[in-house]
């Protein structure tokens, strides 16, 4: 071997080992940063869990409380919010694959969802401050639940359409063969075959709006108390743990850390089944 | 007979009027900006198999999915001529696409249980259009799958899932499917190619059994079948139809060149 | 024989099928749902645009040029915030990349075959975890060690009198421009690592393994072969990454400083659009001042919808599916 094609040689080796090595410590790195997450998530949460804090409603600083009103908010307008997304969610996902799949207007409106699919949530917030709540003087648990609505539907949308346009058109032409109506076959048999995929991306919906802070803080704003009417301002864990992580006081920054954990401990276990809901579906 | 209009030599045998079941006159096909079928006129019997042969691309598919208008699911294609079942027009825009749907039934290239139990895949088309008592519907399912020579192997599994069956045993449910609705007509768009030499040997037997209630269209490549289960036969080619008549004439005694070279395995 | 059996009995009178009637509706509701969500961008475009005028009218191009934000005067220049959200931005992109292509790069090339699944599932998951959760982190753990550790030697460190030291002026509590823009760092991370990792996955293993076959090391392959391969897709990957940290709110609020000051040093107090909005709408009294935050989410709107049509352009229709 030359002395040239010898060096050619080592210099290559030693590229090879300086990209290996950067690989390895920046996974080493970036593993680490997250392990720290994660840690100081359950170090700082799990020691402030308690039956107060599923029974009680925030309290006022040094004293005694929980979580109770928060939790009860987000759980209420999260399901007003999933329900109207899944909705407009599924059937405008069925429209762009089934019915203007090959149109002008459903590629505007594949378009459209996209950006919203990806507008900061900020931005959906102030759109429904300026709908909701600035006609009706009030801040609203039904305005918090369209803004979480909002960003969940083009996830539902998105995801609808990618899965029945992978159902085979075999499938749509036995069912309109039989003398079924399109609608019908849509209802009863490709939404039927579809149902994991559709539920994969509910699921991850709903993970993404469940830790959404921003959006709620010019919507359903907070509320010391316990409020179970939707057209006043409601508690929720994301502006609850905002507010009390910013404060100066100790108990209220514990909580704030309880209340994360939560959240984080709800979106790992959606995202574990929408996982375990896809890998059934491969399966079948 | 032949046809001048025509590219091809032609050689279209006619039937007696009182036997026609379907009877197509003049049919053009086009999607997008290809002309696919080209002017092409047959008659298919009451409760006889007829079988369309010829190369890939030739047409024959086409010429099935305009019999129920299957084409109408997609935008930019269209047909003109007439297709006349029993003297109605199906092409004719005040025909009810689902009912024509319901009278002219159809058999895919690959099995395509629907995500249900087998009995609600064979009850799906049945509940459309009628209203059955349990028991009734007990009895259209059983006859159906017995029908489809399917029923001995399910009769115990009828709530289990429709694809849980093997390849074989899908197409026959597909079939039972089909047949549960009464359909006039059946079509049969190359049901065999997915499935292994056995069970195209019992779809076989099935479809010979099927055409004393429905007359039966057949598309297939695969010449031997068009002889054994079939009694016309039609010669397509490049989207026109270049022979057609009993399937023993067509087979020994072929009217045209190109026939016969197709038949006896010179070009397709 | 029964009335429903099949043979030799004539077919059934047959009237309109079940659901026929239903159609129509069926096929206008999703219409409708599908026309809601491209009424729903329209309508925050429009919104935005309403609600920001008075602002724009009032202080017209100087809204996005000069830097004296002041409620108590009533004079609005958002040049602090833009430029605060595109230096977090382009910080935290320079600094995430890197690492997220070579966590992407150790999963596809390297990684032992045990570990591949549970780190690849580790960092989709942390993926999902809501940005408030790095937010508080940044503030409560990140900050405080950041101080201590990096802020506080830095600028002891600086020569006085010299460029450095202006660079690294700012209060030593760990908070501020650079320390935002870590902590958004680590946030988009797992996201571009999965992103990245996805595509890298969608290279046919025989244009690898004929690469491989010719004698080449794993950097030759990546970076000569299943890198290129996937350029575009990889480059609109990098475009949704940044589009995430452009519009991120709470991870940033918690440890940018808040001040609407021309970020001049890394570790200054500064503020972006998103973290100015979320501090100030439900404390804004006055109309113009309301209006000026609105007309920063315009600018947002515009800023983020330019990176997205970007990406979208690059990345064909295979986008984000956050």
């Amino acid at each position: 071997m030359s002395a040239a094609s010898s060096t050619l040689m080592l210099r290559r080796r030693v590229t090879n080992a300086v990209f290996t090595g950067f690989c390895v410590v920046v996974t080493g790195l970036a593993l680490i940063a997250l392990a720290a997450i994660l840690w100081t998530l359950v170090s700082k949460g799990a020691g402030g869990f308690n039956l107060a804090v599923f029974t009680e409603a925030t309290p006022a600083p040094h004293s005694r409380g929980g979580l109770a009103n928060a939790i009860i908010g987000s759980v209420m307008m999260c399901t007003m919010g999933m329900t109207l997304a899944v909705v407009i969610g599924v059937l405008a996902g069925t429209w762009l694959a089934e019915y203007g799949q090959n149109s002008r207007y459903g590629s505007v409106v594949r378009f459209l969802n996209d950006v919203l699919l990806s507008a900061p949530s900020i931005l959906v917030g102030l759109f429904v401050y300026e709908m909701l709540v600035a006609p009706f003087h009030t801040f609203s648990a039904f305005a918090g639940a369209v803004a979480l609505a909002l960003l969940a539907a083009p996830v539902i949308t998105r995801t609808t359409e990618d899965v029945l346009a992978l159902q085979p058109s075999l499938l749509r032409e036995s069912g309109v063969g039989l003398g079924a109506p399109l609608a019908l076959v849509i209802r009863e048999i490709l939404w039927r075959s579809a149902r994991g995929g559709i539920l994969t991306g509910a699921l991850l919906a709903f993970a993404r709006i469940t830790g959404e802070t921003a959006p709620l803080l010019f919507t359903a704003l907070n509320n010391q108390f316990f409020e179970l009417n939707p057209t006043k301002p409601m508690a929720n864990l994301p502006v609850v743990i905002f507010q009390y992580a910013l404060s100066p006081y100790d108990d209220w920054q514990r909580l704030a850390w309880v209340g994360a954990l939560l959240i984080a401990i709800t979106v790992l276990t959606v995202t574990i089944i929408a996982r375990f809901v896809t890998r059934e579906q491969n399966r079948s | 007979m032949n046809n001048t209009a025509h590219e091809f030599e032609t050689s279209v045998a006619t039937i007696d009027p009182s036997l026609v079941k379907v009877n197509v006159k003049n049919l053009d096909f086009y999607y997008g900006g290809s002309h696919a079928l080209k002017s092409v006129s047959i008659p298919f019997a009451r409760n006889q198999v007829t079988a369309l042969i010829g190369p890939s691309g030739c047409g024959k598919s086409t010429l099935l999915r305009t019999l129920n208008r299957m084409y109408a699911l997609y935008p930019g294609q269209k047909a003109t001529g007439e297709i006349l079942i029993d003297g109605e027009n199906a092409l004719s825009p005040r025909t009810d696409l689902a009912r024509l749907r319901a009278r002219v039934g159809m058999v895919f290239q690959k099995p395509t249980p629907f995500p249900m139990s087998i009995y609600d895949n064979v009850a799906f088309g049945v509940r459309l259009y009628e209203n059955l008592s349990k028991a009734d519907m007990d009895v259209r399912v059983e006859e159906s799958l017995t029908r489809a020579a399917l029923w001995d192997e399910v009769k115990d599994k009828l709530r289990s899932p429709g694809l849980g069956l093997s390849g074989g045993q899908q197409q026959r449910l597909c079939v039972a499917r089909g047949v549960a609705v009464k359909p006039e007509v059946l079509l049969l768009d190359e049901p065999t190619s997915a499935l292994d030499p056995i069970s195209s040997a019992r779809l076989e037997e099935t479809v010979t059994t099927l055409k004393a209630d429905h007359t039966i269209v057949i598309v297939t490549h695969n010449l031997g079948q068009a002889a054994r289960v079939s009694d016309y036969t039609g010669f397509m080619y490049l989207g026109e139809l270049v022979e057609f008549g009993p399937t023993d004439a067509v087979f020994t005694r072929p009217a045209t060149r190109r026939t016969s070279d197709y038949i006896t395995g010179r070009f397709g | 024989m029964s009335d429903a059996s099949i043979s030799h009995a004539p077919p059934p009178r047959r009237t309109a099928a079940r659901g026929a009637l239903l159609s129509t509706l069926f096929e206008g509701l999703c219409f409708s749902a599908a026309t809601a969500l491209l009424a729903a961008l329209s309508g925050l475009l429009i919104a935005l645009f309403i609600g920001g005028w008075p602002a724009i009218k009032k202080f017209g191009f100087g809204f996005i040029t000069t830097v004296t934000w002041n409620p108590v005067t009533e004079v609005y220049g958002a040049a602090g915030p833009i430029v605060g959200t595109l230096i977090t931005s382009g910080l935290a992109l320079l600094m995430a990349l890197p690492v997220a292509a070579g966590v992407a790069f150790f999963l596809t090339e390297l990684c032992p075959a045990p570990l591949r699944r549970p780190i690849g599932t580790a960092v989709e998951l942390l993926a999902g975890i809501p940005s408030i959760v790095y937010g508080m982190w940044g503030l409560f753990i990140f900050a405080p060690l950041f101080a201590k550790w990096i802020q506080r030697p830095l600028m002891a460190a600086a020569p006085p009198g010299t460029i450095w030291e202006s660079l690294t002026l700012g209060i030593p509590n760990g908070s501020g421009i650079l320390a935002a823009s870590i902590i958004l760092a680590i946030m988009i991370l797992p996201f571009m690592a999965a992103t990245l990792r996805d595509l890298l996955m969608t290279v046919p293993p025989a244009v690898r393994e004929s690469a491989y076959g010719l004698g080449s090391t794993t950097s030759e392959v990546v970076m000569k072969v299943t890198l290129p391969y996937v350029r575009r897709g990889a480059i609109g990957a990098v475009m949704l990454g940044l589009g995430r940290a452009l519009g991120e709110t709470m991870a940033v609020t918690f440890i940018i400083g808040n001040s609407h000051d021309f970020p001049t040093s890394a570790f200054a107090s500064g503020s972006t659009i998103a973290s100015t909005i979320a501090n100030e709408f439900t404390e804004a009294t006055s109309d113009v001042h309301l209006a000026a935050l609105i007309a920063l989410g315009l600018v947002l709107f515009v800023i983020t919808f330019a990176v997205l049509a970007l990406a979208r352009l690059l990345l064909g229709h295979q986008g984000d599916r956050a």
